[in-house]
């Protein structure tokens, strides 16, 4: 235990966060991780971060050390997609018994290893640690050390058991455990002046591929993508990149910011959602591989292909402008999706009346205010019966959320759009920002709605 | 009798089994006005509250103890209590009801203890019913899981009220997890149909049933209320469906001495028949007409199925009782039963119509499939790569079905139950089905080798 106390009190140091820089001595000490209100509690825990993580690296096998609930009530339940291989989709779990718990499981998980090696050969396993097997004190990294030396591949300890903390906690712990074990393990075949990584991308219903058409018009090459349709080899030879793209809101900022440390590979913190962020995205990365010796033409490129993409989006969406003008819309997610999709819907004249900002970080918060011009409808904590409220009220036309609040929206009898893992349509780049809007207009203009809040005949 | 087999492997590939605390709270939501508590991380319950809102496309009431690193050792009193306190607080349930995780039975909680102490503590929480089962997720599986939390509902809130009398309509009608909210709603309109008045525990049929309510609830809707619990011992006999629910018939014999009859089945045309004649012995009603409609429709609609069901090697992977259900109709429907893996033990498995029954995962079931030829795959959705693979039909039963609209609605007891379960399975063999080409019944070379040889060659003859 002492081993992830270390590592959890290494991620909340980081020097990276600035709501971290601006605590005090003792504040950082005590770390962020804030105490769960039992009873009260929703979402994930530091388990699911990590697998959440790790699980678009596409080649590997992901094996759960624990009781069958880890893995067995939650496997193949987002849609990160594989242009290729699928053994990620695969559930693995040592489903330990009664006899695991007492005696030790170690030997069930190096069995497993052992086994999963034999069958379906992957070309690293990586080993998730959950509560019962920390509770019960197994070894997961001398287990994978000892397995490692005995097979020869790659088997990698992610030491984050779900009792350690938010789902947040266990995206960084992933990212510890990429740095610590794989990261910087294998030398690509060849190295360009344009390679990137981009980091925090889970290619969640092939949101990456959205992106990657642009890059190769740029001539700019991800050389990898962590972990969004990634493979082992290429997480490996990560560290060869020239400069890093950092998509998701701080969950790997470590990743980020260790690379630079350790490898000199700057980084900047983006978003492909929305078209002038994706088109900002787009000049950084440029800007970045030219400081660090690329051509300088390459900026040339990026404008002009941003002037022609930008200009076919814009006359792509003008037909939803006029439709989607005025619609009230309230967001309820955390993090960057806070503010980037609230840019992304003004730039199509729609109304955000709240977005709530209960996973947002403080700068996240800043940039909603720079948007959105104050801190009115920025929510921090809205009970289901609030919304229930709102929407019931037509105080919103559409709600955008994760699917797990979708039926406050549905029995309120209003439109709802999932923005959150779950959704099964890419919103990211010029192409995406066309699908959210008109998967937006779709759900309004949809005439069931007429039809559901039409009472019966005989009342 | 079907051999029972333990998978040996020391890795779980692809599970089929879900855990006993996901069980729980599953019947914990087929109480009225509850919330299901898992005891336990933060994960625990949102993986299991996601696979639920997924499969029935609902919002899922499930609160968390959020145990941390540190309450996990030191043990979870503080941390129930507070849930108890919070949940009363925001949501005002008529019954808290948690179930333990494999984390808290691991460091051993004693949650009746603590619930005791939480009593005593706070006596105005007297008007808040609490009940709590030991679910650890390192033994059984989710029908387990199940089984024992309505056991534990009926200990803790099944008492006699002082003064019950025997009311001569009313039956229990102990529902078990393979049933899905359209099963019971079935189930509860043939034996009203009778005259009878069932309780029905747990009752997911009017809480899990996708209907648009006039306001917002942060609790569980529908479902057996507690007023029901009390009157279980008023009750002529319990009726159970599904062999997980004899401990709890059980229960009730125990504590009110109400008898009971456990059908391990209700898909195919004997075994309604056989509850619908204990139906009409019981109320001493005869059979209603329109049974007898359905009943002749089932025996037209397997008329016609039959042709395509017969000789179709199945591999099957579900939990003991819907495993028995599922496999036992489809043999009766001539179909072969080539694979069959379960979850659990349980007493069933030995009737299921296979040569042996692995205690396993969908590896095992997918090599089995492939092993027999199998012409039909059936079990929960995620077995849909393994379809995939091997290129033939899928048949979606059990739960998680994530990837259907309408799991909550799937009907598959009664005569007309069955019915529909012959018309959607038997078009789906129907759509396999190989289209002939003409190249389908060529002579082999040899044949042709031999003709070539005994023909002689045009013109030559005299």
């Amino acid at each position: 235990m002492t081993a992830l106390k270390l590592k959890i009190q290494e991620v909340f140091e980081e020097p990276a966060c600035e709501k971290n820089q601006a605590k005090t001595e003792k504040q950082r000490k005590a770390g962020c991780s804030k105490q769960l209100a039992p009873g009260a509690a929703a979402g994930g825990c530091a388990f699911d971060g990590a697998k959440i993580a790790l699980q678009p690296i596409v080649d590997v096998a992901h094996l759960v050390h624990g009781p069958i609930a880890c893995e067995g009530n939650s496997w193949d339940n987002r849609h990160a997609a594989s242009s290729g291989v699928q053994t990620y989709r695969t559930g693995f779990t040592t489903d330990i018994n009664e006899l695991d718990v007492i005696y030790g499981g170690e030997k069930r998980l190096y069995k497993a290893v052992k086994e999963i090696i034999e069958k379906y050969d992957p070309p690293a396993v990586f080993v998730y640690q959950t509560c019962v097997t920390a509770l019960t004190g197994d070894d997961i990294e001398a287990v994978c050390k000892a397995a490692s030396a005995k097979f020869g591949k790659p088997v990698i300890p992610v030491n984050s058991p779900g009792f350690a903390g938010v789902k947040n906690l266990g995206n960084k712990l992933a990212g510890e455990a990429l740095l610590d074990y794989v990261i910087g393990t294998v030398e690509p075949e060849f190295t360009t002046p344009y390679d990137i990584n981009i980091i925090g991308e889970y290619n969640l219903s092939g949101e990456l591929w959205q992106i990657t058409p642009l890059l190769d018009a740029m001539g700019v090459r991800v050389l990898s993508c962590i972990s969004g349709d990634g493979r082992y080899r290429e997480i490996a030879s990560s560290h060869r990149a020239r400069a890093s793209m950092m998509v998701c809101s701080k969950a790997m900022i470590n990743v980020a910011r260790k690379m630079e440390e350790r490898y000199g590979i700057p980084f900047f913190e983006g978003s492909f959602y929305g078209i002038g962020d994706v088109s900002d995205s787009l000049r950084q990365i440029a800007r970045l591989l030219v400081q660090q010796g690329a051509p300088a033409e390459l900026m040339d490129r990026t404008e002009a292909l941003i002037a022609v993409e930008e200009a076919r989006a814009w006359s792509r969406l003008a037909h939803y402008k006029k439709r989607l003008a005025g619609k009230r819309v309230l967001l309820i997610t955390g993090g960057v999706k806070s503010w980037s999709v609230v840019a992304a819907l003004q730039e199509v004249g729609i109304e955000i009346v709240g977005t709530s900002v209960k996973k947002s970080t403080r700068e996240d918060k800043e940039r909603i205010k720079e948007i959105m011009g104050d801190e009115a409808h920025m929510i921090d904590d809205m009970t289901p019966r609030e919304m229930y409220a709102m929407l019931k009220e037509a105080r919103a036309d559409i709600m955008l959320s994760g699917g797990r609040s979708q039926f406050i929206a549905l029995k309120a009898k209003m439109p709802w759009l999932d923005i959150n893992q779950e959704r099964h349509h890419a919103y990211a780049g010029y192409e995406g920002m066309i699908t959210l809007v008109s998967e937006i207009d779709r759900a309004l203009y949809n005439p069931v709605w007429e039809q559901v809040r039409a009472p019966a005949p005989w009342e | 009798m079907a051999i029972i087999e333990t998978s040996s492997k020391a890795a779980a590939v692809n599970p089929l089994k879900m855990s006993q605390p996901l069980g729980a709270a599953y019947a914990f939501l087929g109480m009225n006005r509850c919330m299901p508590v898992m005891h336990g991380s933060q994960g625990c319950t949102s993986f299991g509250l996601v696979l639920l809102v997924r499969h029935f496309r609902e919002a899922i009431p499930l609160q968390t103890t959020a145990m941390n690193e540190v309450s996990s050792i030191l043990g979870g009193m503080e941390n129930i209590e507070k849930a108890v306190l919070n949940i009363r607080l925001r949501a005002k349930p008529d019954l808290i009801a948690i179930c333990s995780t494999g984390l808290t039975e691991t460091k051993g909680d004693d949650v009746n203890a603590y619930l005791r102490l939480i009593r005593q503590k706070h006596p105005d929480l007297a008007d808040t019913a609490l009940a709590y089962v030991s679910t650890p997720d390192y033994t059984g599986a989710f029908q387990d899981g199940w089984a024992k939390a309505v056991e534990a509902l009926i200990r803790a809130l099944g008492e006699p009220q002082p003064g019950l009398q025997t009311r001569a309509k009313q039956i229990n009608l102990l529902a078990g997890c393979h049933l899905t909210p359209a099963d019971i709603e079935e189930l509860r309109d043939i034996v009203q149909s009778f005259g009878l008045e069932p309780i029905v525990l747990p009752d997911v049929s009017s809480s899990l049933d996708g209907h648009l309510p006039d306001n917002f609830s942060p609790t569980s809707m529908g479902g057996t209320t507690l007023a029901e619990m009390r009157a279980l011992g008023a009750s002529i006999v319990s009726i159970a469906i599904g062999e997980q629910m004899r401990a709890s018939a059980q229960a009730v014999q125990e504590l009110s001495g109400v008898p009971y009859v456990v059908f391990d089945r209700l898909t195919g045309l004997q075994a309604n028949d056989r509850f619908l004649a204990y139906l009409e012995y019981v109320s001493g009603q005869p059979i209603p007409a329109r049974y007898r409609r359905q009943r002749s429709q089932l025996q037209d609609a397997m008329l016609d199925g039959h042709f395509f069901f017969g000789g179709v090697k199945v591999a099957i992977g579900a939990e003991p009782d819907l495993l028995l259900s599922l496999s036992a109709w489809l043999a009766e429907m001539g179909c072969e039963i080539g694979c069959a893996v379960t979850t659990t033990t349980s007493p069933v498995l030995d009737g299921v119509p296979a040569a042996r029954v692995v205690i396993g995962d969908l590896e095992d079931l997918e090599q089995g499939a492939r092993r027999a030829s199998a012409g039909l795959l059936v079990t929960h959705s995620h077995g849909r790569q393994a379809a995939e693979r091997l290129h033939i039909p899928f048949h979606r039963a059990g739960l998680p079905m994530f990837d259907r609209l309408g799991a909550g609605h799937c009907l598959s007891v009664g005569y007309r139950g069955t019915r529909g379960l012959i018309f959607e399975i038997g078009n789906l063999l129907l759509a396999a089905g190989h289209a002939h080409t003409p190249d389908d019944w060529q002579l082999p070379q040899s044949t042709r080798d031999a003709l070539a040889l005994a023909t002689p060659v045009q013109g030559e003859s005299s």
